[in-house]
């Protein structure tokens, strides 16, 4: 067991705990500090792989800006804890089964895919082998400008389409 | 023995960051006393003085306070994460500056270099992303609290901190754009030489608009006066930290110094060359210069000893007297001068920031909340993205004229 491993397999359980509390927990605010937790450790699997600019960009986007919204407009309607209906029993008939289903299926996809075997070898790679913002940077504004710019372009007209919605008419 | 020679990586580091840790945790106990000597002598009193000699003792006694002082958790609160918001705040604002290269890479022990703890080619970039989740400290403290006065404080605070962010963000891109690299190291070596042979060739002078941006941001990102809206206490008691005592309460004000250590290294690194010296290579006179800083100081320190110090104050100025002399010679030793010559500068630069800092605070009245949002929407962020388009412009005519 070398020690990326190990801080492999920790950081899997607690994207994992992260997760599941996610879901179990009723405060709100719990359940944000549970997906922040997710998304950290996510970064830490990233750098693991050699991405720092990815591990860097997926700390600063999602812990923090989206969540840190999250947190804001939980405590700006200082909502309750959420109120639960029981379980529909056809969830817990076929939904139950279906998704544990649905995750052996991806298990099985991953552990023959070439995705899963990369990334399997990837995790402890040594960080300077992988990518370099440079690179990344070179590969975004050249090779695929296009894509690139076009998705910023539908961001944009995304952003604007909010603001169109909430705005008040008068 | 032969574990250090096999593991020079850890070992090193986990004596730089030892090292580094109490470095910090002094000067930010000292950073207070700093703060209130100077904000007394704009108002004309004398500040902490009955502690030690000048008040040097005021940090120790503080912290023994809080150390002693009963620890209440408000019944109705968010226990968990109550007791965690502190921790963060404070975990966060340390990680930061583990991030900071205060000295040249070229001072190595064992090969590995002495004055910052981690190299990062991302560096920056990893700056900002464990500043961004800094927010996450005051917001849960209000929250947690579950009272009237945190929760608006956390409120305030984390609208505060979201929009100035923006704008810190944006006014340091410029900077970036010059130096091509997101690796402080190298930010910093792209900062030497000098225009016309004297004056130093740091990012503030091509990069003025983008500063004055980035420190008006960094003030209102630490949540210091004149935008310490999250905690006005004409408004809102103490803000976020209202229910918290005893050392969790000295968590929080803790990591609010510690990132204005922060910010003011960063304000050091981007725009004022680092470690690097403000005078021209050819005077090699300079490298006397921060033991003779010293030295003058203890012979200050000697003078006040003996002609405004009595009974126990005088044997503790004679102390600190003793230290400062003692300090100097060490600096004028041969060996050790060229070694100092990066801390000596890097630490200059970022004490005349703290100046800055505590003198705006002495100074400047609050702003009212719209007025904030109104002038980091409306002004800064239009500025920093200007000042953007300008540099990346600026920096883009060599190769249009030549194809």
């Amino acid at each position: 067991m070398s020690v990326p491993f190990l801080v492999f397999f920790a950081c899997a359980f607690l994207s994992v705990l992260g997760a599941v509390l996610l879901l179990v927990s009723w405060e709100p605010i719990h359940s944000a500090l549970s997906l922040i937790l997710v998304m950290m450790s996510l970064a830490v699997l990233y750098l693991l792989l050699g991405a720092e600019f990815i591990a860097a960009v997926q700390i600063i986007v999602y812990a923090g800006a989206i969540m840190v919204l999250f947190v804001f407009v939980i405590m700006l309607l200082n909502a309750g804890n959420e109120e639960r209906t029981d379980w529909s029993k056809i969830a817990k008939v076929v939904g139950l089964p279906m998704a544990f289903f649905l995750l052996l299926l991806i298990a099985r996809g991953l552990s023959r895919s070439v995705i899963g075997a990369t990334i399997a070898n990837g995790v402890g790679a040594r960080s300077n082998a992988g990518v370099s913002t440079r690179d990344l940077s070179t590969a975004l504004f050249r090779q695929y400008l296009f894509p690139f710019e076009a998705t910023s372009i539908l961001i944009l007209i995304a952003l604007l389409g909010a603001w169109i919605l909430a705005r008040k008419d008068d | 023995m032969e574990f250090i020679t096999q593991h020079p990586v850890l070992v090193v580091s986990l004596v730089k960051i030892a090292v580094l840790l109490f470095i910090v945790m002094t000067a930010l106990a000292y950073l207070t006393w700093f703060e209130r000597k100077v904000v007394a002598r704009i108002q004309s009193r004398w500040g902490p003085y009955y502690v030690g000699a000048h008040g040097l003792l005021q940090p120790l006694a503080d912290g023994l306070k809080f150390l002693f002082k009963e620890d209440m958790t408000p019944p109705t609160s968010d226990k968990f994460t109550y007791t965690i918001a502190p921790f963060l705040a404070l975990a966060l604002a340390l990680t930061a500056i583990a991030l900071i290269p205060f000295g040249p890479p070229s001072v190595q022990i064992l090969g590995q270099p002495v004055f910052m703890i981690s190299n990062l080619d991302i560096g920056l970039l990893f700056l900002f992303a464990i500043t961004s989740i800094g927010v996450y400290g005051v917001a849960l403290a209000g929250w947690s609290s579950n009272s009237k006065y945190p929760l608006l404080g956390g409120l305030r605070s984390s609208a505060q901190m979201i929009s100035y962010e923006v704008s810190l963000t944006l006014s340091v891109v410029g900077v970036l754009l010059i130096a091509g690299t997101l690796n402080f190291n190298d930010i910093i070596s792209g900062q030497s030489g000098y225009y016309l042979h004297f004056i130093p060739r740091w990012h503030v002078i091509p990069q003025l608009v983008g500063f004055l941006c980035y420190i008006t941001a960094a003030i209102a990102e630490t949540n210091r006066i004149p935008f310490d809206l999250p905690e006005a206490e004409t408004e809102l008691v103490a803000g976020f930290h209202t229910e918290y005592s005893s050392f969790k309460f000295a968590m929080f004000f803790m990591a609010e110094y510690a990132n204005m250590i922060t910010v003011s290294c960063l304000a050091t690194i981007l725009f004022f060359g680092g470690w690097l010296s403000p005078f021209p290579d050819s005077w090699t006179g300079q490298v006397f210069l921060p033991g003779a800083g010293l030295v003058l100081l203890g012979m200050y320190c000697a003078w006040d000893t003996i002609i405004n110090m009595r009974g126990i104050a005088q044997l503790q100025f004679a102390v600190v007297t003793m230290l400062c002399l003692v300090g100097g010679s060490i600096c004028l030793m041969p060996w050790v001068r060229p070694v100092i010559q990066g801390p000596f500068w890097f630490t200059t630069k970022v004490i005349a920031f703290l100046f800055f800092y505590v003198w705006t605070r002495g100074t400047l009245p609050r702003f009212r909340y719209d007025q904030l949002m109104d002038f980091g929407w409306k002004l800064l962020l239009p500025v920093s993205l200007a000042n953007l388009v300008v540099t990346s412009f600026v920096l883009v005519v060599p190769y249009l004229r030549h194809g």
